[in-house]
């Protein structure tokens, strides 16, 4: 690291979601995030106090920051993520506000996908509802590894800490039956900023620390898979110049682990091993390599090498299963159902290949958090458990050890939408 | 930090060299559009680091309104003789002289719309089938809702109510003939991380972005270059200032900022104690309050 990046330069990146019901006041809450933290510029300010006049509020309403398309300020509610960011001097945030609307669940699950944390919201006076135990549920399914419940709208219930116990008791009922691990409770309001960025004088009963507090000291540095090094290999490197004439470089993002040069490394699929010659980035030639840095490396000895392998080290106690049979979790995104021994393109890591549904073994049932394996049939939203076929051997890593190498997303080739996220189990 | 964390420029950077990848992989023929300003010269940058010791496998495009600062230009061809790069040039001119687009008239004319005419054609022309820009999400609220890869029909158009979900960093590349993608590498920098990369990485820019003396008047509260293509309003009148401008676009549509910073450290420091955004002084989006959405649905950068 050059001496540029010591001091100022040098933040931690977290990215959040927020997820929950419709109105909850998922954007509410980000634009009071944004107002409370000093992160909105005076053009915006009077922009969004222009169109909140023009929508007939009486105040400035906060979720037109992020609330930014014509149909949204229409229809007041959230259709798409909307990607904001802040900085405080520990950490630089990338929010995604995304939809509570069921239709657009799907957009939920693309602002979460990549997500450490997750804010749900709950409305105190409503309590939880479905849409609250879908999300929670999905994201529990996407392994986010930090959760907080905002019990939002305090201010509707006067405060009353037994709402807010009554709720959280509800919460924990739901993520016993999950595997969440660190799920954190905040009563709030989002209107009104209680315990957002300052701490609330009307809820003396919460000695827990506020929101802001919360996302400025997440534990992040273990978030990523530290210790089962994985590069896919996205393009090769051959400038085939006079000055490089044999430099044959595999680029990619190490996405988990780590590599140093010396070390070796196996090739999959081919089960080729080899020794790292060099690790470079531009003009910069590296000891190691780490997750989540893009880096090229070359090896010692001529192997076959093309986009879609994958270099892992064989050094660790896990090394990827091999194989054509996979049992994954999907969400299904799409009005158009899913067709019983379909075919779709899989996209997993950077390879891409054809698959076949083979059997739909169970359903969840998103009300009782149930399996269901009556009801088979798979439409936008459903959540279910499915055998897939691929066309050649798929080298993974089980979703819950290794979230790169063990996700993927099913392409409709008759209309080439992405029509559901898988985790393999 | 401990020993295997990076810090969130070298994150950013990191997923942006990821995206870059993406594209040369996934497309037949991609292309990078440069502006000359400093989010393209940021994102040429990290393409140069993506592929090197090769050189970039794709070319640059400009968009040329013909009301460019002429240090733009400069700055643009040096740039390309250093780095061996390619730069295809599209000028908007040749899409007026076509009877493609006709020229605006009146004292806010601009020819920062005719672009997206420019720009489709040339994608057409020259079967693009992605092209990617270095817009950002906080720049705007309408690309604070972009995809990084952006699905366009044979119109060019963006649908912003149906985009495709894009989960991880799973990115499809699907389409029909006649479809493009436009993709967006650094959708996640901010305009201050754009500044500490360039500080960190030694980034060199157009002497536009530093303070110099220039010729400039006031309208709706925005300072303007005098330029020859621009008329003067009644009761605008020339001045000499010392200014920079924080963006470059046209010099139709883009004010300058009052300011005497003359290195990047400068630059950095102004930019966290300023309170309007860096599209504040951009008329294009200030023409309505969905300006940007409008433009975008019809195919803009
Ligand atoms: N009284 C009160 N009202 C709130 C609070 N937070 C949000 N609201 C109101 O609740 C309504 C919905 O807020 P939004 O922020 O748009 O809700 P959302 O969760 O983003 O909704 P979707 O994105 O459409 O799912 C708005 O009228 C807000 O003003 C709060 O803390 N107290
Ligand atoms: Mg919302």
């Amino acid at each position: 690291m050059s001496g540029k990046e010591s001091g100022y330069l040098d933040m931690e990146l977290l990215r959040f979601t927020t997820a929950g019901s419709v109105d909850d006041g998922k954007s509410t809450l980000i634009g009071r995030l944004l107002f409370d933290s000093k992160a909105i510029f005076e053009d915006q300010m009077e922009a969004i106090e222009r169109a909140s006049i023009r929508s007939g509020g009486e105040d400035v309403n906060l979720a037109l920051l992020t609330d930014g398309l014509k149909a949204e300020r229409e229809q007041g509610i959230t259709i798409d993520v909307a990607y904001r960011y802040f900085a405080t001097p520990k950490r630089k945030f990338i929010i995604a506000d995304t939809p509570g609307h069921i239709q657009y669940t799907r957009n939920m699950v693309t602002g979460a996908s990549t997500a450490n944390a997750a804010i749900i919201l709950v409305d105190a006076r409503h309590g939880v509802l479905e849409q609250t135990r879908r999300h929670t549920y999905i994201a529990s399914l996407l392994q986010i590894p930090h959760i907080i419940i905002c019990v939002n709208k305090m201010d509707l219930v006067d405060y009353k800490e037994e709402v807010f116990e009554q709720i959280k008791a509800d919460v924990e009922d739901i993520s016993s039956k999950l595997s969440v691990k660190d799920v954190r409770y905040v009563p709030i309001s989002a209107l009104v900023g209680d315990n957002v960025v300052t701490r609330s004088e009307k809820m003396e009963w919460y000695d827990g620390p506020t929101l802001m507090y919360l996302l400025e000291n997440l534990h992040i540095g273990s978030d990523l898979n530290r210790s089962d090094f994985r590069m896919p290999v996205q393009y090769v490197i051959r400038p085939q110049s006079k000055e490089y004439p044999d430099y044959r470089g595999y680029g990619g993002r190490v996405v988990s682990g780590s590599l140093n040069v010396g070390d070796t490394v196996k090739v999959l699929p081919s089960g080729f091993t080899s020794k790292v010659k060099t690790i470079d980035l531009f003009k910069d030639s590296l000891k190691t390599a780490f997750a989540p840095q893009s880096v090229s490396v070359q090896l010692e000895d001529d192997i076959d090498i093309s986009r879609g392998d994958m270099l892992v080290k064989e050094t660790n106690g896990h090394e990827p299963v091999i194989g054509q049979d996979i049992d994954v979790m999907l969400c299904w995104f799409n009005d158009r159902k899913m067709v019983p021994r379909g075919k779709y393109t899989l996209r997993q890591t950077t390879s891409e290949m054809r698959c076949m549904v083979k059997s739909v073994d169970y359903k969840m049932n998103i009300n009782t958090l149930e399996k269901d394996s009556d009801d088979l049939d798979v439409g936008m939203n459903d959540i279910v458990r499915v055998k897939l076929r691929t066309t050649k051997p798929l080298f993974f890593d089980s979703y819950n050890v290794n979230r790169n190498t063990g996700s993927l997303v099913l392409i409709d080739e008759s209309t080439n939408e992405t029509v559901a996220a898988g985790m393999i189990v | 930090m401990d020993k295997y964390q990076i810090n969130h420029l070298r994150e950013l950077e990191a997923e942006s060299i990821f995206v870059i990848r993406e594209v040369a992989a996934q497309f037949e023929n991609p292309v990078m559009l440069f502006s000359g300003g400093k989010d393209s010269i940021v994102m040429f940058h990290l393409a140069r680091k993506a592929f090197w010791p090769a050189k970039v496998p794709f070319p640059l495009m400009h968009i040329d309104t013909g009301h460019n600062f002429p240090e733009t230009i400069e700055y643009r061809d040096n740039l390309m003789e250093k780095t061996g790069a390619r730069c295809i040039v599209k000028y908007v001119q040749d899409t007026i002289d076509q009877g493609k687009a006709v020229e605006e008239t009146g004292i806010n004319a601009s020819r920062n719309k005719m672009q997206t005419i420019t720009l489709l054609d040339a994608i057409e022309q020259e079967k693009f089938d992605a092209a990617m820009g270095g817009g950002r999400r906080d720049e705007e609220k309408a690309r604070a809702k972009e995809r990084f890869f952006s699905h366009r029909d044979e119109f060019g158009q963006w649908d912003p109510k149906n985009q495709r979900p894009e989960l991880w960093n799973l990115f499809n590349a699907k389409k029909n003939m006649g479809e493009h993608f436009r993709v967006f590498p650094i959708s996640n920098w901010t305009e201050m991380d754009v500044w500490q990369y360039i500080y960190m990485e030694e980034i060199e820019l157009p002497s536009l972005y530093f303070t110099h003396k220039r010729e400039v008047f006031q309208r709706d509260g925005v300072w303007m270059a005098k330029a020859p293509f621009m008329q003067l309003k009644e009761g605008e009148k020339l001045e000499m200032r010392d200014v920079r401008c924080r963006t470059i676009g046209d010099v139709t549509c883009t004010g300058v900022t009052l300011s005497t910073a003359n290195n990047i450290q400068d630059i950095i420091q102004e930019v966290a104690a300023t309170r309007v955004t860096e599209r504040g002084g951009r008329a294009d989006d200030k023409r309505s309050e969905s300006a940007m959405e409008d433009r975008k649905r019809e195919g803009y950068f």
